[in-house]
């Protein structure tokens, strides 16, 4: 039995006015387990607290109920309290008498028998608790970053600036990501790898960072603090530690068919490459199907070229195993499959570009040296024709996606205003949905290509875009304010292709137990108010990997999860929830109906031998990881036989509030 | 919108199945018709035209006779409003109110091209009958 | 047949039991009776929803009682059971508005679950009216006492609650 202290707040007069505290008091002492009872004017002030700690210690009390305001108000302090006194703070309920009786009726007659049946289900719920302990879990004072985008780059060096260690794992040989194939960014037309290069030196340089570029995550265990993840290094074929990054290798491999996957497709690359001139690290990587020595095991000639001996045919995949304390998923976008939009002939005609093509073929370092040519016959076009939302707010889920893409108007009118900058006389035709430009002086950008640059924009989408004989490209469209058709003979059709999240985080989610929307976006912990931090303890995003966005969103929201991760890193251990559920294994049978409900992958199956009647026998047992589950009891009503229950909530406490509010 | 008027929608979203609200008027169904210029009412409109209830006019219209039932507009429509439908269930609607059809079999013969396919005639007749 | 006959006959025993039963029911729900009503709240929305209709002094009946749980996917068809057999009058469940989950998915199981059980309840003959899914957030204090009025409201209209009732737990 319990030694239960009941105290009684008057809140002023808040509560005792339409409560008669002294009564609440009175009747509390005739409770089961009840051994003191008194009412306080303020509870919450210090001789308040007083009163609780020292009738603590003086009637050796187990267990306190309050009777207070809410608990979202001073649970956290009456614990303290107890704490303080030598209780276990966990041995502390309130009945909330103020926000939910005394506010809410205005009557004593009504306040008082209700403020007594609060204080007796308080009662009767703290002779269930049991006194519950914090657990406390180490922190690895290291961070990974998954994906080196801006994204990726920016949370990195954040974090590695604050002073704690870094690795980025990197799926292709070089960091930069997406924005490293951008030419210009809007709205302020900056050369986009003029302000990301010098980014990607200062990540290489940080002594706080390591790059695994051309590597993957293969798998992930653990939980927050203490994840334990294994990285497969993919074979460059070239050490790392030797390679000089000379490139002469480049220029003497003789495979020079390769598809160039940096300028999407629109030239050719050699066998042995690195993806762009600034990339990071400056070390090539050999493509095992464009090889000729790995075809046919002869050439070999970048290996005799090759002053230090860099290039080894032997080498193989490396798996590394690190530990971290926070995980950062930043792997970014791709644009969608334009194959299956039939009516734009992106297949039929080299002409018809994606929104990013023609941001290669508009860089300088891209195929065609930045000059303006169709990719058919490398003439420069006189008329021009950007289509928008091809595939975005489009239901048809074989082809589109159903959300906006959010930057496609944007880069737009970049593009359509590089264009005419550099060639005033190509007449440039949009057609568009809608022109949408919350932003920053995005509005006033978009109007710049209109009202200065004499963009044609049209309300109104294309139907079809037919090949011509004469290699023009016939676009067939409405004006749907004045309701006419239009139709354009277009030297080049640019399609601005809906992003979506880079394939991989299908997989990522599943290592990480991440929750993605029905689009592949990872859903965070709270739309609002927990925006950068994954559902998933210790696991937090950065960049398009969480939903369309631009450049200085990302680079915002990177700082964002650097921050909380730099949170998370600077505590030495970390408190951990009592309040978890927990495992009967004499009830459990093993069914993983519980694994099944839980949001954090919090519950994990073990084997547990056990002996039945003098048999040995093996059984399947859910074990719940303190460090993971928030505590929310999914489990405990979904599990069919009984073995889950949450601690500080369990199924006995809960049944006792609802006996006692329903028998008086 | 008069009650008879939006006795004539429920009708109409009835026998075609769809979803007015959905359109976000981005004119690709106008911009696929390959009939376009023979309508007065553009493809595009119908969806806000029966989302106002404005049916009377939809069914004075010359486009419910003048849609070839090609559904170009149906398959590239992105958001699944199907306006291809939209205007023939407002076509079925106009039938039904006129007891017959807006061309009746015997006006046919003195229409008939020698070089129009007799398929075209059978389909537009099965159509025109319903 | 005799009139003993015909008093101490099965029927006659079980309707006048009946009887008894229903008219000790309807003697109590004569005069002062008041309906008990349990509230569940998820302590994320719902409750500080509550608190809210609190500190805004909207006034709501004394007779629904607040239980706090965690989220509203903890609570247990048992619990909803358990009050009924207790005596409870109606049974309200808020939680998150969908989408909105502390713990993300939890009202989606509630919903579901509670679709389930409302019917199975039903078909015990506790109507639908006795038990009700509520969303409310953190922010509608307004909405909180509203809901419960209304609620209120209704089981006092239905009367007291027989069906599942254990008259031993009467007191």
């Amino acid at each position: 039995m319990q030694r239960i202290g009941v105290f009684v707040c008057h809140c002023g007069s808040n509560i005792a006015a339409t409560v008669d505290v002294a009564a609440v008091a009175e009747a509390a002492k005739s409770q089961p387990g009840v051994v003191f009872a008194t009412d306080y004017t303020y509870m919450c002030s210090e001789n308040g607290q007083n009163l609780i700690a020292d009738s603590i210690k003086e009637y050796g009390l187990t267990a306190v109920v309050v009777c207070s305001c809410s608990p979202r108000m001073h649970e956290a302090t009456f614990r303290k309290v107890a704490d303080k006194a030598g209780l276990n703070p966990y041995m502390v309920e309130i009945a909330n008498i103020r926000e939910q009786c005394s506010w809410v009726h205005k009557d004593t007659e009504i306040g008082t028998p209700k403020a007594i049946s609060l204080m007796k289900t308080a009662v009767a719920k703290v002779n269930l608790n049991t006194p519950l302990q914090e657990g406390e879990s180490k922190v690895t004072k290291r961070a990974l970053i998954i994906g080196g985008g801006i994204a990726g780059i920016q949370t990195a060096l954040d974090i590695a600036d604050a002073g704690y260690k870094v690795d980025i794992v990197e799926k292709t040989p070089s960091i930069g990501g997406r924005m490293s194939q951008l030419d210009k960014t809007f709205p302020t037309l900056d050369c986009s790898s003029c302000i990301l290069t010098p980014k990607m030196t200062e990540v290489a340089q940080h002594e706080n960072i390591t790059l695994y570029t051309y590597s993957e995550v293969e798998s992930v265990s653990g939980y927050v603090g203490d994840f334990t993840v294994e990285i497969r290094r993919k074979a460059r074929y070239v050490h790392e530690d030797i390679c000089t990054g000379c490139g002469l290798c480049m220029t003497k491999c003789p495979s020079k068919k390769a598809k160039n996957e940096f300028n999407r497709g629109l030239n050719t690359r050699t066998a042995i490459y690195t993806p762009f001139a600034q990339a990071i690290p400056n070390v090539p990587v050999i493509d095992t199907e464009a090889c000729i020595h790995f075809r046919t095991g002869k050439c070999g000639i970048c290996a005799k070229n090759c002053a230090v001996q860099a290039i080894d045919y032997e080498q193989k995949d490396e798996i590394i195993t690190e530990k971290y304390g926070a995980i950062v998923v930043a792997t970014g976008f791709d644009l969608i499959d334009l194959k299956p939009f039939g009516e734009y002939a992106y297949n039929l005609s080299p002409d018809v570009v994606s929104s990013l093509e023609l941001e290669r073929i508009l860089n300088a370092a891209g195929p065609t040296s930045g000059h303006l040519q169709r990719m058919s016959d490398h003439r420069q076009p006189k008329e021009m024709v950007f289509i928008q939302c091809v595939g975005s707010r489009c239901e048809d889920d074989r082809r589109g996606k159903p959300y906006c893409s959010k930057i496609c108007c944007m880069y737009t009118a970049k593009q359509a205003m590089l264009i005419k900058d550099h060639y005033p006389d190509v007449n440039i035709h949009v057609f568009y949905i809608d022109v949408r430009t919350p932003g920053k002086a995005f509005d006033e950008f978009y109007r710049r290509a209109v009202e200065d640059y004499g963009v044609d924009y049209i309300k109104g989408q294309v139907g079809k875009v037919t090949p011509q004989a004469d290699g023009t490209l016939l676009v067939h469209g409405v004006d749907m304010l004045d309701q006419k058709v239009v139709e354009i003979n277009a030297d080049m059709v640019v399609l601005a292709a809906a992003v979506e999240p880079n394939p991989d985080i299908r997989k990522l989610a599943t290592m990480l137990t991440l929750s993605i929307d029905n689009n592949n976006f990872l859903n965070e912990a709270h739309p609002k108010l927990r925006p950068v931090e994954a559902a998933t303890a210790g696991v937090f995003m950065s960049g398009v990997v969480q939903g369309p966005r631009d450049i200085p969103e990302t680079v915002a929201q990177a700082g964002a999860a650097a921050i909380k991760v730099v949170g998370l890193l600077a505590k030495d251990k970390l408190k951990t929830n009592p309040c978890v559920a927990q495992s009967d294994e004499l009830y459990c049978n093993g069914c993983s109906v519980c694994q099944n409900v839980c949001p954090y992958g919090a519950i994990s199956y073990t084997e547990k031998e056990v002996r039945d009647h003098g048999v040995r026998d093996t059984r399947r047992i859910a074990q719940v990881n303190p460090a993971l589950c928030k505590g929310c009891g999914a489990c405990s009503v979904a599990c069919p036989s009984g073995a889950m229950n949450l601690k500080g909530f369990s199924n006995r406490q809960i049944m006792a509030e609802v006996d006692t509010v329903l028998c008086q | 919108m008069t009650i008879e008027e939006a006795n004539i929608r429920e009708e109409v979203l009835l026998i075609c199945g769809c979803d007015v609200t959905r359109c976000m008027k981005c004119g690709k169904c106008s911009a696929s018709c390959p009939a376009y210029d023979e309508f007065d009412i553009k493809p595009h409109q119908f969806a806000s035209y029966i989302a106002r209830g404005d049916m009377y006019e939809l069914m004075q219209s010359k486009t419910i006779w003048n849609c070839l039932g090609c559904f170009a507009c149906v398959e590239r429509c992105p958001r699944d409003v199907r306006p291809g439908k939209l205007i023939d269930g407002v076509r079925q609607a106009a039938v039904r109110r006129r007891g017959g059809t807006h061309l009746q079999p015997e006006d046919i013969p003195s229409r008939i091209d020698p070089d129009t396919p007799q398929q075209l005639l059978m389909s537009v007749l099965r159509r025109e009958r319903k | 047949m005799s009139v003993t006959e015909k008093m101490t006959s099965p029927e006659a025993v079980l309707e006048r039991e009946n009887l008894a039963y229903l008219g000790d029911a309807k003697g109590k729900s004569e005069g002062e009776w008041t309906p008990k009503i349990v509230a569940f709240c998820c302590n994320w929305c719902s409750y500080a929803g509550a608190d809210l209709a609190g500190n805004n002094r909207a006034s709501y009946p004394a007779e629904i009682k607040i239980i706090r749980v965690p989220c509203s996917g903890r609570v247990n068809p048992l619990f909803i059971l358990r009050a009924f057999q207790k005596g409870a009058d109606g049974v309200i469940l808020c939680g998150c508005h969908p989408g909105d989950c502390h713990y993300m998915t939890g009202n989606y199981y509630t919903r579901r679950r509670m679709a389930l059980l409302f019917s199975m309840l039903d078909y015990l003959g506790v109507e639908k009216g006795r038990t009700r899914v509520e969303w409310v957030s953190a922010s509608e204090g307004a909405k909180f006492a509203a809901t419960m009025n209304e609620f209120a409201e209704k089981i006092r209209s239905l009367g007291r609650n027989v069906r599942l009732e254990d008259i031993r737990c009467r007191n």
